[in-house]
């Protein structure tokens, strides 16, 4: 690669983030890496919000008994928490930080579609923050992140008006990310770059996009409509105003079950570029790959009523729902098949961020199996509303994405910053979060299985024992996420060495130098051969 | 912290079917995880960076084998998928001989009419060894009425009536939980299911604690009071259509469709009575919505079907 020598002599000090100095130059730069920057420093604060409250829930719930908060401000902990963790940082996490950082540098284009449109979404985002923040100390919202109704619509005499109204407002955030990534994909892929050629990152990242324009309308819509009716008294869903409250239900879920897509599919695309470069080798069935991303993209569209078995929908739409959901886990099946294909007969180094891909595989695979438990019509009824249900989604959205969220970072964190983290203290923490996380949520699966319901504030004894282990579990995950906080931003006082590509890996992105300059290249890259040359380790070690 | 259980009680006649879907399920799914676990680790071991152990013949694609682990899981998924979907059938549909209870869901307690009369609140009593069909609906927000021990669980829906069944196979107390969140006190919007040998429960039933006017009759006064009979009865106006063997019938609307005379039907009738106007008469009928509560068309609806069960009698015994 002959732009390696060339970088070794570049000016250190001549990168995106010496572009500008002070506080001006970051909030008004239109430059993508710089709008990644402010989107983790902004999601990484919602992270830890979401993470106090999670706190406090588990607290509460280490006795059977009422102890710590009263029962309208556990209600209140658990809504906040859904709502901050799912809106305000599972969905931009990682397209709004590394989708951001990283699609036109692994396509080799200068910057996004619409630079502007960007920088306009972290400042939507945050205004959507803001609504959702006075809400919180104006006293909070109890209605569970998924609104139901009549309850939000009539009943719920919190502030449900504000956080509506930031979730609808954040919506546009993820709309116009998802827009300047379609279109930047579409169209600004350097010479040579055929979509066959593309990373994986790059179809999750576009298959999201996808999913995020098409859903994103329909949860603004139906939020409007629950405004409407509980302020005005417009009868849609609540039955004494000659509403119908399945209606919101088969409405939120529309976006909410292709949400969780939103949230699992980037992660997935950062799996498939750590497992290659930490095991020297191509892709296992690339094509699949991306067929397979793009089926769940699809499917996930047509799954929603499986929330809904229970609710008094149709026995027959049941049926349906419920065969469409078994089918969707299969492209999930392919690529956990892949991904351990891949590593077979690879050269596997033990670094950190192949310690989250081999975290997420292992969790990921859990959260999909126990997804068929609630695909299945007859065991769903028992299942669903217990912690079975809570345990499983958070295997995937925790498990999976935050693992994949996490991972990413550690492997791009060189690329962003130029500095390398302490790798014993990170792959310390990688293993407490492992650890932390299956202790807080396995019991949780048994706990559902013995009927336990999700959103019980006070619970029978017997159940005593496992919400225990898992308050324990909650515990160590916690630290397991603070640590990383304090080794990364330790990492910035170190010296800008890490050199243009640390890991040896492929991607363009790697082809630059570490932190990129503000247009990201000197020279438009031309690409001619396939992504993931992991040939033969001795070539690719330097 | 007296006991700590891993499994939870199996006390109806489907709670064991589910549980044998359920340790299948559990069956394949650490049969997978295993299969992912051992992969994982022995390329983790074996093919470490700097090993000896040969690479020769390493593969980026093979087809037979994605088709392979793409096809073996999409028949046992398709399996799972239809052995399930038969036992959610076998759910729904309940035998004809069940026994009917109404429950109506409130926040933050639930509130049980027995057709013989008896009330209960956060009680459900059952004879064991014979079908219950629960009659549900809330007066406000979303419940969902939820027995672990008997693998059930429906939502409540304010506005409309949602069913249930389920045959208790034995005697105990078992849990009973709200499990759709309803607001502030959801969690204490709990109770007991007691389910009891036949004859305890018919010992139970003509207690004097708990027996009171039967539903019917009750829904006869109502009838009464409200003034439904000015139109609804055979010896005064007929401006509405009689009642007298109407039960399960098919009914001719308006606009030429038909329906089945039900509870979800008389409960529309008498709250939403423009909805479904029965064919040749005019639409006359002012709403009861805000008048009568959520038992008392219980009640109703127990009176319309006892007026066909004594027409059925009268039947047989001439």
């Amino acid at each position: 690669m002959s732009n390696t020598v060339h970088h070794s002599v570049v000016d250190r000090e001549n990168d995106y983030i010496h572009a500008g100095y002070g506080l001006k130059s970051w909030l008004l730069t239109v430059d993508h890496k710089r709008i990644a920057i402010l989107y983790l420093i902004s999601i990484t604060i919602f992270f830890f919000v979401g993470g106090f409250f999670a706190f406090l829930l588990r607290l509460e719930l280490m006795t059977p008994a009422g102890d710590i908060v009263s029962a309208e401000t556990y209600n209140k902990l658990f809504t906040m928490h859904g709502v901050v963790m799912i809106f305000f940082f599972l969905i931009p996490s990682i397209p709004a930080v590394l989708g951001n950082f990283l699609v036109p540098l692994m396509i080799g284009a200068k910057d996004l579609a619409f630079p502007k449109l960007n920088l306009m979404s972290w400042y939507v985002y945050n205004i959507g923050g803001i609504f959702a923040l006075y809400a919180l100390v104006n006293g909070g919202v109890d209605t569970g992140w998924t609104f139901y109704t009549p309850y939000s619509s009539t009943y719920s005499l919190s502030n449900v008006v504000p956080v509506v109204i930031g979730a609808f407002i954040l919506g546009f955030s993820s709309i116009l990310t998802a827009l300047n990534f379609i279109v930047t994909i579409h169209k600004m892929r350097a010479p040579g770059l055929t979509w066959f050629k593309l990373p994986l990152f790059i179809w999750a990242s576009y298959a999201t996009s996808i999913i995020t324009v098409l859903a994103t309308p329909v949860i603004a819509i139906t939020l409007c409509l629950l405004l409407f009716e509980r302020l005005m008294g417009v009868g849609i869903f609540d039955p004494a105003l000659g509403g119908d409250p399945i209606l919101f239900q088969h409405l939120f879920w529309f976006y909410s079950h292709p949400a969780v897509y939103i949230m699992i599919i980037p992660s997935m695309g950062v799996i498939s570029e750590v497992v290659t470069c930490f095991a020297r080798k191509r892709i296992f069935g690339y094509k699949f790959m991306a067929y397979a991303i793009m089926a769940i993209a699809i499917f996930g569209f047509l799954v929603w009523g499986h929330h809904m078995f229970i609710s008094g929908q149709s026995v027959y739409a049941g049926f349906v729902f419920s065969a469409l959901s078994f089918m969707v886990a299969i492209p999930s099946a392919i690529k956990v098949f892949n991904w351990t294909a891949t590593l077979y007969k690879g050269h596997i180094e033990f670094r950190t961020p192949i310690l989250y891909a081999f975290g997420f595989i292992g969790l990921f695979t859990i959260g999909g199996l126990t997804g068929l438990f609630l695909a299945s019509l007859a065991t769903d009824v028992h299942l669903t509303d217990t912690y079975f249900v809570v345990a499983h989604f958070h295997y995937i959205m925790v498990g999976g994405a935050v693992m994949g969220y996490l991972g990413g970072i550690h492997f791009w964190w060189p690329k962003m910053t130029g500095r390398m983290y302490n790798e014993a203290w990170a792959k310390f923490s990688a293993l407490i979060l492992f650890v932390g996380f299956n202790l807080t949520f396995f019991p949780q699966f048994v706990l559902g299985y013995l009927g336990m319901p999700r959103r019980y504030y006070i619970y029978p004894d017997e159940f005593q024992v496992l919400n225990v282990l898992s308050t324990a579990g909650a515990t160590i995950l916690g630290l397991g996420y603070i640590i990383p906080m304090v080794y990364l931003l330790w990492s910035l006082r170190k010296e800008k060495n890490v050199g243009t590509n640390p890991w040896g890996a492929t991607g363009l992105e790697w082809t630059t130098q570490s932190p990129p300059i503000t247009h990201n290249f000197e020279k438009t890259p031309v690409v001619t051969g396939e992504p993931y040359v992991y040939q033969e380790e001795e070539k690719v070690v330097e | 912290m007296s006991s700590f259980p891993l499994l939870p009680d199996s006390a109806s006649t489907i709670s064991d079917q589910i549980d044998a879907l359920f340790f299948f399920l559990v069956a394949v799914s650490v049969f997978f995880s295993l299969i992912i676990t051992i992969a994982l680790a022995f390329s983790a071991a074996r093919y470490r960076k700097g090993s000896t152990a040969s690479r020769k013949g390493a593969l980026s694609d093979y087809l037979p084998l994605e088709l392979a682990w793409s096809i073996i899981p999409l028949i046992i998924a398709m399996f799972i998928f239809g052995w399930s979907a038969k036992l959610y059938l076998d759910m729904h549909v309940a035998p004809a001989n069940a026994m009917e209870v109404y429950v109506v869901g409130k926040q933050w307690m639930w509130k049980i009419q027995h057709p013989g009369g008896n009330r209960e609140i956060n009680e459900l009593h059952v004879p064991v060894g014979r079908p219950v069909k629960l009659i549900m609906t809330s007066q406000d927000v979303i419940h969902s009425f939820y027995i672990p021990a008997f693998r059930v669980k429906q939502d409540v829906l304010p506005g409309k009536y949602t069913t249930q069944w389920f045959e208790a196979t034995k005697p105990g107390e078992y849990h009973l939980f709200c499990a759709e969140y309803c607001g502030t006190s959801h969690s204490g919007m709990i109770g007991k299911v007691i389910a009891m040998e036949p004859a305890d429960y018919e010992k139970w039933l003509s207690g004097t604690s708990s027996a009171g006017i039967a539903m019917a009759s009750s829904g006869a006064e109502v009838f009464e009071r409200f003034g439904c009979k000015t139109c609804h009865r055979q010896d005064t106006g007929l401006r509405g259509p009689a009642l007298d063997g109407l039960w399960g019938k098919q009914v001719k609307l308006a606009d030429g469709k038909t329906i089945v005379a039900d509870q979800e039907y008389i409960r529309e009738s008498i709250l939403n009575p423009g909805a479904k106007t029965v064919a040749g008469y005019q639409q006359l009928m002012p709403t009861y919505k805000n008048q009568l509560t959520n038992e008392q068309v219980n009640q109703l609806i127990e009176y319309v079907r006892s007026l066909s069960a004594t027409q059925e009698n009268q039947g047989n015994n001439q």
